[in-house]
């Protein structure tokens, strides 16, 4: 194992690089996407139960199932990768967004509407402030799922540490082959935690101390 | 927003709103939540809307400041119509207060007290004045209170956060929305005492929605008195409604003790006060007492280098010393000159002398006040109450009470 490693160190080094900047990148797109239909439909009931529903579904689909219908339409590597991993980020993080601004007590938004803030202003500066640290708890959620999701992209010759499971999956009990799979593996497992942290840490830095329990 | 700052002005810086034939009709309900309501809101002055749950007072307030937009009629403010003005705007405008102060908890006290400075593009220095200003204000000490945040006060201080937040800008109107309901009893009096005082020293129009009839009574200059669909059923002043009920309707909602209520309508510091002998620490008890038995006093106040009540001796506590100490007494019966009569009753009832001393600005002594001035002001207030009911005092009365009245027949009609 440890002799696998080190052969292998660069690739290592550089497939995790790969997976972590995959999985980062498509977290901060689906973050934008989510808060931004969280925030168009948390203020009608039916429109919030209809992405609930769709959240609940969509995650209920195998990740493998979705990267290969992908190819069709976006083909192989970074593509579909990144479509399937933003999905998938989306809806622990949507989920949470519309959980957090409708948990925002009435009254502050009132009173903020009362000294004359618009919708947009409230939206921006009362309630999604109010709502950032539910909304991060969803995007803890995602990472952690979407690192292993990540992974999966490998099908479709994506970057990142799924390669070396593929590979090492494909010619199981050949030379280094167990080694190759568990590498990837406790890589994705090392990254997610890594992430989890820095999450936590910007959770800390981003979180007003008047909210923070 | 500088034209209306009137902080020079020498009386009010309120300005009159008019609410006319106003409407609130919600699709789907067959009557509507606000009935054709007139009603002119004096400048300077407390008015007061009271009435049973859901009878539209709180509609009637939101739609002043267009939170909840009228369906018919005009809204004026001062002599400007703001029925078709942008809503954020005019909110910026009038300051708004609801229970428990409404304050934004993932900001400071400072940060929350200066969003509308921000708004409104003041600069650093100004709005970090103005803050300062206004914490002073609601008696917060700013160096202490500024860099809070809203968990970190307790709710009386919430709601003066809250008070000095929508008084930011210096609007001309203050609308409150049950803003004493979430506190203890013996803080809402405080912060009623504090409002009034606050009153004293802007003279805004402030709109104040309670169900409260003894906090519309001890607060209100006039008390706009609704039933369902907010149909004023009598807009008086406060010795009048209790004096002279419009109807059954008023006479239950004002309860049980319509005499003991007028009690809270005198202050302490608009009786007359009885002198008291008064000595200082340090001097000698025989001489002090000499004074006290040529006064034919049988207390005697001792008051410090500020001149606060420190203690109250009687004749016998006096032949005991030989001097005057400058021990603080912890529990004496002081109430402040702008305590109610009922609150001064309430104090001196349980001091042993059957009195209580009163103080008044920066807690300096005034006067005693006993059981006979309270008694004496009750006679009084009887006798002017009922004259006051053909004469209406008040510049604004007369007109006030035609329109009230007017708009009682108008929207009985509708």
């Amino acid at each position: 194992m440890w002799d696998f490693v080190q052969s292998h160190f660069d690739q290592i080094v550089f497939s995790s690089w790969q997976h972590a900047s995959l999985v980062v990148q498509c977290l901060a797109l689906a973050t934008l996407l989510a808060v931004g239909i969280g925030a168009l439909v948390y203020r009608s009931r039916s429109a919030s139960s209809a992405a609930n529903t769709i959240t609940t579904i969509g995650l209920t689909i195998p990740a493998f199932a979705l990267v290969g219908l992908a190819i069709t339409p976006l083909g192989f590597g970074v593509p579909p990768a990144v479509a399937v991993v933003t999905f998938f980020a989306i809806l622990p993080i949507l989920r949470n967004t519309v959980v957090g601004l409708t948990g925002v007590d009435p009254g502050i938004v009132e009173s903020a509407r009362g000294i004359g803030m618009s919708r947009l202003r409230t939206l921006l500066q009362v309630e999604l402030p109010l709502a950032w640290p539910v909304i991060l708890g969803g995007i803890r959620v995602s990472g952690q799922m979407v690192m292993g999701i990540a992974a999966v992209a490998a099908y479709v010759l994506g970057p990142g540490l799924g390669g070396l499971i593929f590979s090492g999956l494909s010619r199981l009990g050949g030379a280094n082959s167990l080694e190759s799979v568990l590498t990837g593996l406790i890589g994705v497992v090392i990254l997610a935690l890594i992430l989890d942290l820095v999450l936590i840490g910007l959770g800390r830095l981003t979180t007003s101390r008047g909210i923070r329990v | 927003m500088s034209e209306t700052t009137t902080s020079d002005a020498p009386n009010i810086s309120g300005k009159s709103i008019l609410i006319e034939g106003v409407t609130k009709r919600y699709p789907g309900q067959k009557s509507p939540a606000v009935d054709g309501i007139t009603l002119e809101i004096p400048a300077g002055k407390i008015v007061m809307l009271v009435g049973p749950s859901g009878c539209g007072k709180t509609t009637t307030l939101k739609m002043i400041n267009r939170l909840i937009e009228p369906t018919e009629g005009r809204i004026v403010l001062g002599d400007e119509d703001v029925t078709d003005i942008d809503g954020d705007e005019l909110r910026r405008r009038i300051g708004y207060v609801i229970q428990a102060g409404g304050l934004f908890p993932h900001l400071t006290v400072a940060a929350n007290i200066s969003i509308v400075p921000k708004m409104l593009g003041w600069d650093k220095k100004r709005i970090a004045d103005r803050v300062d200003e206004l914490l002073e204000l609601v008696s917060l000490d700013p160096a202490d209170y500024r860099d809070r945040y809203p968990k970190e006060l307790s709710g009386g201080q919430q709601q003066r956060v809250g008070v000095a937040r929508a008084l930011a800008a210096d609007p001309p109107v203050l609308l409150m929305d049950e803003p004493f309901g979430a506190v203890d009893p013996i803080t809402r009096q405080r912060l009623q005492d504090e409002l009034l005082r606050i009153q004293e020293e802007l003279q805004k129009t402030i709109v104040i929605v309670t169900h409260d009839f003894d906090e519309a009574v001890k607060l209100g200059d006039w008390i706009v008195v609704f039933s369902d669909g907010a149909h004023i059923v009598q807009y008086d002043t406060p010795e009048r409604i209790l004096a002279e009920p419009a109807n059954e309707f008023v006479e239950n909602f004002i309860g049980s003790g319509a005499g003991l209520k007028q009690l809270t309508l005198r202050r302490v510091g608009e009786v007359e006060l009885a002198d008291a002998v008064t000595a200082r620490p340090g001097e000698v008890a025989s001489e002090v007492l000499a004074r006290a038995v040529a006064a034919k006093h049988n207390h005697v106040v001792v008051v410090d280098e500020r001149e606060r009540p420190i203690q109250w001796l009687t004749r016998r506590q006096l032949t005991r010393l030989e001097k005057i100490t400058a021990v603080r007494e912890a529990h004496l019966p002081v109430v402040g000159h702008r305590a109610t009569l009922n609150d001064a009753l309430d104090t001196m009832l349980v001091s042993s002398a059957g009195a209580a001393l009163v103080t008044g600005k920066r807690d300096r002594f005034l006067g005693v006040i006993d059981v006979e001035t309270v008694m004496e002001a009750i006679t009084s207030a009887r006798a002017s109450a009922a004259a006051s009911a053909d004469t209406p005092t008040g510049t604004n009365s007369g007109e006030v009470s035609i329109i009230a009245e007017s708009d009682l027949t108008e929207s009985s009609a509708v």
